[in-house]
């Protein structure tokens, strides 16, 4: 076997332990401690105690909902910046993130989610992101063509729009329904309805899995556009549909968890320092490492002040700066200059 | 019967809002190695795109091996020809991945790992092109000569029929240019591989081409042999330079000598005080 392919599945096994030993910390940790073997018994004996309660009910939700979303949003960060080939692209650089927040503030201010019920949030939301991915994608590919730096900068526009948008929305709003807003933005790993976090987790290893007939693409694109063509790979229809699904994985993130920022940024500089390159390892390992980085960050968000709870968008952005701050001091410029 | 001819354009007109490549034919064998010139703006990367297939056409029509291109999917085109551009912009990719890349018009969209036969493949000619003792360095760590010989195993990678390259040897010094111009040769006469080249020196040019296409103002102004094309009537209208055209002694080219303004004045002194 090749040499790059064992390291590969070094990085893959390295990455499974650290999420499996991420998973049982976050199970363990919180106002009630439990110990290691504890929680096996207690979840096998599936009885009524309060610590399955708390376990089946509190933190397995948190825990799969992280995953889900970390892996979402480094996923969706690592296909953007492989597209555009530019290492400042997130998930939310797009306006994805402004469009969801302003359906959001839409249907508090209005009172929708008190008239109809609260899964109106994530609706708003998604159908705010979904507007705003609609429009980013229309304007910029009105010639038939897509203009993959003019889809930048019209994405960065929309995105100033919408978050202006909602300020003045915000402005007009009562004290109570700022509080609202504010703290949806946030972010939280807090979802009550089970079938959401289902619904996001098959959709967030079904766009994994889906990823994978683009690596090559996605390979090949790393040489820059003209030269992707050359080696016969039809660019347009691929950053198109990666485009697509990077997009709308991401509205329905933060139509569910709020605007839960720099997974999407950090998480793919960080694999790309450590694997290498090649998309192939490339995305698995995003993904994992994403989910990772926002179960440990749950883990710090729910301890830190307990028994309150800190706003986890806090944590992945203090923490998530300061380690891409030592990473940039540390690396060579050769990364950021390369990232493509 | 083989097709005598590996590239035909018939016709050709394209280009962009400001510049039109018009009334292109070209013809080139099986088995040639052939050069484009042309001054600067005279429209050989516009050509020279049209031929990758990065320029959509207005009209004319160009055949590969008798097919016409745009009846090809991008995959056949890449496993028809290969390209190596100036720079490799490739950054933080390993070269023995980079060459690997050649491979990539023979996957389907399944085939996530590299076979056995690929990496043979990409050995082979990385060897030939000496590159295979600095596989595992990165592509932006090597010089300028290194990546141009790192692009052209990974070219030879794609196996096509037609190899293009764009001035593969700009920004190198005669040792690197002679050297991979020695490699095209021995490529075209030993795999009897076709190449198309874009090149500013008339005089490597003459050298190593058996075929010249001579480009101004988007239209063609001669295709033929060096001897042909580089009649210093052709230079000097294209040019608007005054040259004088010699035989080289060694390989019995043609060889084109420019003279400073000052000398040409001195001549012409001499001439009217005579």
């Amino acid at each position: 076997m090749q040499k790059k392919y064992l390291r590969w599945v070094v990085y893959l096994v390295g990455l499974l332990v650290l999420l499996v030993a991420s998973v049982i910390l976050s199970l363990s940790v919180g106002e009630m401690n439990l110990g290691f073997f504890d929680i096996f018994s207690i979840l096998s004996q599936g009885n009524d105690s309060m610590e399955y309660t708390i376990l089946s009910q509190i933190r397995i939700p948190r825990i799969l909902l992280g995953i889900a979303v970390g892996g979402a949003l480094s996923l969706s960060g690592i296909l953007l910046q492989g597209v555009y080939r530019n290492p400042l692209v997130e998930p939310y650089t797009l306006g994805i993130s402004g469009g969801a927040s302003l359906g959001v503030a839409f249907a508090i201010v209005f009172g929708l989610h008190q008239l109809i019920g609260s899964f109106v949030l994530p609706l708003t939301g998604f159908a705010g992101a979904f507007l705003i991915i609609f429009l980013v994608y229309t304007i910029s590919s009105r010639s038939g063509r897509i203009n993959i730096q003019s889809m930048l900068l019209t994405g960065v526009m929309v995105s100033f729009i919408a978050s202006s948008s909602m300020m003045l929305l915000m402005a007009t709003s009562s004290s109570e329904n700022l509080h609202g807003i504010v703290f949806w933005i946030m972010g939280s790993l807090d979802e009550p309805d089970m079938s959401l976090i289902y619904i996001i987790l098959v959709m967030a290893l079904v766009s994994l899995a889906a990823s994978y007939f683009f690596v090559q693409p996605l390979n090949a694109l790393r040489l820059g556009e003209e030269k992707a063509k050359h080696l016969g790979i039809n660019t347009d229809i691929t950053i198109k549909l990666l485009f697509l699904m990077a997009s709308l994985l991401t509205g329905v993130c933060v139509a569910v968890a709020g605007v839960i920022g720099f997974v999407g940024l950090i998480i793919p500089h960080l694999m790309r320092l450590l694997v290498g390159s090649d998309y192939r390892i490339l995305l698995v390992s995003s993904f994992l490492s994403g989910a990772i980085f926002l179960v440990l960050s749950d883990v710090i968000a729910r301890t830190i002040i307990s028994p309150n709870e800190l706003p986890i968008g806090v944590i992945t952005g203090i923490i998530g700066g300061v380690v891409f701050l030592l990473m940039m001091s540390r690396s060579s410029h050769r990364t950021l200059k390369n990232n493509g | 019967m083989m097709n005598p001819y590996i590239l035909n354009i018939q016709n050709l007109c394209c280009g962009y809002p400001k510049f039109q490549l018009s009334e292109i034919n070209i013809d080139i064998p099986k088995g040639s190695f052939a050069g484009i010139i042309g001054p600067n703006g005279s429209g050989k990367t516009t050509l020279f795109r049209a031929i990758t297939g990065t320029l959509n056409l207005k009209s004319g029509k160009i055949l590969l091996c008798e097919k016409n291109m745009l009846s090809l999917s991008p995959r056949q085109r890449a496993q028809n020809i290969a390209i190596v551009s100036q720079f490799s912009d490739a950054g933080d990719i390993s070269v023995e991945d980079y060459v690997l890349m050649g491979r990539i018009p023979y996957h389907n969209r399944f085939s996530f790992f590299e076979s056995e036969v690929d990496f043979q493949i990409a050995r082979k000619y990385m060897e030939m092109t000496d590159t295979w003792r600095f596989k595992d360095r990165l592509m932006s760590e090597l010089s300028g000569g290194e990546q141009q010989l790192a692009g052209i195993a990974r070219a030879l990678t794609q196996q096509p029929e037609l190899l293009l390259l764009d001035e593969p040897t700009s920004h190198l010094d005669i040792t690197h240019q002679v050297h991979i111009l020695n490699l095209l040769q021995q490529l075209n006469q030993e795999l009897g591989l076709s190449v198309l080249m874009v090149i500013h020196d008339l005089n490597l040019a003459s050298e190593y081409c058996d075929c010249l296409i001579l480009i101004n103002q988007g239209k063609m102004h001669i295709q033929g042999t060096p001897e042909e094309v580089l009649a210093f009537q052709n230079i000097e209208d294209v040019y608007k330079t005054v040259v004088v055209t010699q035989t080289n002694p060694l390989s019995g080219k043609p060889v084109i000598f420019l003279a400073s303004q000052k000398v040409l004045k001195e001549i012409q002194e001499r001439h009217l005080t005579l």
